[in-house]
């Protein structure tokens, strides 16, 4: 008996190997067939370039060399031009300069802005769109919080000389105890007065702090992925929702409505406006804002305020961390004026699947969605089931559009930057 | 040809499992089997959205519970982690995890004690028990 289980266990075994060898051959044709991504019929991807630190957002000139803003330092600095000389579609390193790391970068009107985590800074261009003095910025926002967690500082500008920048909280729900079991949350949460929310100052004065700038909106618990809309001349954002509804308040949610919920939600802001943290969350699967339950909430209680409400809510935890509009006239009609959104990828939907880890698509006409949200490049995490966030092989980042209408995506994982383009 | 794979595979774990089942469990391991198992529980109540099921982390932001000196070094500090959280961030293997860990001080002396030694003996780590006592005595400590 036990030599017969022996045998066909080995005989599986190898069926097993066989098996292997063929998804192994398979993942390797999907690895260089379009960069590793699934993308929509008609459009390829490529690798503009590897291993390039931990990219985070970009900024690509009008001659379509690439301005990255690296987590890390890489050989000591923060900032990478990335170019293609000879035009085979590989880029190198140009140049790189700034000894801060951050997230948030662009360009506007002949200037680079960049931030590290407490400041902005911003580099006049020349003709070429290169730093004209690298080693001189000036600084024009300085003294900003940044916390343990939700530090970055993103930021994007207008069409009338101000910078938004997000100052995100160091707090999961403004919790007494942070992230605490059943913890409740801090009455009239005071974090507001210096975080959770966009901050408005000039593109053109130096060293502004929290008392020279504007708090645009607020009750924004973290923001990564914003872009200015051209078509409606409005800031939109992708908050980050917030986390550990299961494991702060195991009582009132279950584990898979703790991964699916919060949503993750998009919101067009307008000057004042109140998206709610951390008194509400917002439920897309009920359509509803929510009563956090720190402030009372069982998971159904409507909020009885006047908060803004989200144009549009995704899953939970997917992590937003690139948003762009799409201007360009290289891709088909449908897609312009439209959100592409770079989902970073979750790790709190634990012990359920995580989610993400690819870049959406909304149609949009007149800043109002014209459809649902499809999943538009996907693969980037390189296996089928993300069970540990770690297993992600790549997790997309920052988005910005090419002179010529392609679209780049980052991973701030392997330090892959991608090309999007249609044939 | 999937489907006979599928079954055969599945065939062969089961049958995997079934000789490992019959296996008898030696009066040596089972106590601490036994915390094992009631650590598991703890881990997956309050330690695994963070931790991840691999105890694996999550990059920048959670660190991994796998060979680190946090785990397998002081014992007083690592009980510490859990009863009074972790509001710094740290840095393993040239990585910086930053997100703040809350005080877990609700937890038992024996529910810390099987925690920390489930989390010793999982994840490729090989390491001693961490006994109630112990637990009770850097408690006792805090106070």
């Amino acid at each position: 008996m036990k030599n017969k289980t022996l045998l066909f266990a080995l005989s599986s075994a190898l069926c097993l190997f066989l098996f292997q060898s063929v998804s192994a051959q398979e993942n390797n044709n999907k690895n260089t067939v379009n960069a590793g991504l699934t993308l929509p019929n008609g459009f390829e991807a490529s690798k503009i370039i590897e291993s390039a630190g931990k990219p985070r957002h970009i900024a690509v000139t009008s001659k379509g060399e690439v301005y990255v803003k690296l987590q890390r330092l890489l050989n000591g600095k923060g900032i990478l031009l990335l170019s293609d000389d000879d035009k085979d579609g590989v880029f190198t390193i140009k140049t790189s300069f700034g000894d801060y790391t951050g997230t948030g970068i662009k360009i506007k009107d002949g200037y680079l802005y960049a931030s590290s985590d407490r400041e902005v800074f911003r580099y006049k261009l020349d003709a070429q769109e290169h730093v004209i003095d690298a080693e001189h910025p000036e600084k024009i926002v300085t003294g900003l919080v940044a916390g343990r967690q939700h530090q970055t500082k993103s930021i994007v500008l207008d069409n009338d000389n101000h910078i938004y920048v997000n100052i995100g909280a160091p707090s999961n729900s403004c919790q007494e105890q942070d992230r605490g079991v059943a913890s409740p949350g801090i009455p009239g949460c005071p974090l507001l007065d210096s975080v959770g929310g966009i901050w408005r100052f000039k593109a053109d004065q130096l060293n502004q702090s929290y008392k020279e700038g504007l708090r645009y909106a607020t009750g924004l618990r973290n923001v990564v992925g914003l872009d200015w809309n051209q078509q409606d001349n409005s800031l939109y954002v992708m908050q980050h929702g917030r986390d550990n509804l299961n494991s702060s308040w195991p009582n009132l949610y279950t584990e898979k409505q703790s991964a699916e919920l919060p949503s993750e939600a998009l919101y067009k802001l307008k000057e004042g406006d109140n998206a709610g943290w951390p008194y509400i969350y917002y439920d897309h699967i009920q359509k509803k804002k929510i009563l956090a339950p720190e402030y009372g909430g069982d998971g159904k209680k409507e909020s009885d305020k006047d908060f803004l409400d989200p144009i549009m809510g995704f899953p939970g935890h997917m992590a937003p961390n690139g948003l762009l509009f799409y201007t360009g006239k290289m891709f088909p009609e449908r897609y312009r004026n439209g959100a592409f959104i770079a989902f970073h990828g979750s790790w709190n939907r634990s012990p359920e699947p995580q989610e993400g880890y690819y870049v959406v698509f909304v149609p949009f006409k007149d800043g109002k969605p014209t459809g649902k949200w499809e999943v538009f490049a996907d693969g980037f995490s390189g296996v089928d089931k993300v069970m540990s966030t770690r297993e992600a092989q790549h997790r997309p980042c920052g988005l910005a559009q090419g002179p010529d209408g392609a679209l780049y995506v980052t991973d701030d994982t392997k330090g892959t930057i991608y090309k999007i383009s249609y044939r | 040809m999937k489907k006979f794979l599928g079954l055969a595979l599945l065939l062969s774990i089961t049958a995997t499992l079934s000789a490992l089942g019959q296996q008898k469990p030696t009066a040596k391991s089972s106590g601490l089997a036994q915390s094992m198992i009631k650590g598991k529980a703890v881990y997956q109540q309050y330690c695994l959205t963070c931790h991840q099921a691999d105890g694996g982390g999550v990059p920048n932001l959670n660190p991994p519970l796998i060979k680190t000196a946090y785990v397998l070094g002081d014992q007083t500090r690592l009980i510490n982690i859990i009863l009074k959280g972790m509001s710094t961030g740290v840095v393993i293997d040239d990585e910086e995890y930053t997100n703040p860990m809350p005080p877990l001080n609700i937890l038992s002396d024996e529910q810390v004690a099987n925690v920390l030694t489930y989390v010793r003996n999982n994840f490729q780590n090989k390491a001693s028990a961490i006994t109630a006592s112990q637990v009770k005595a850097v408690r006792a400590k805090n106070k």
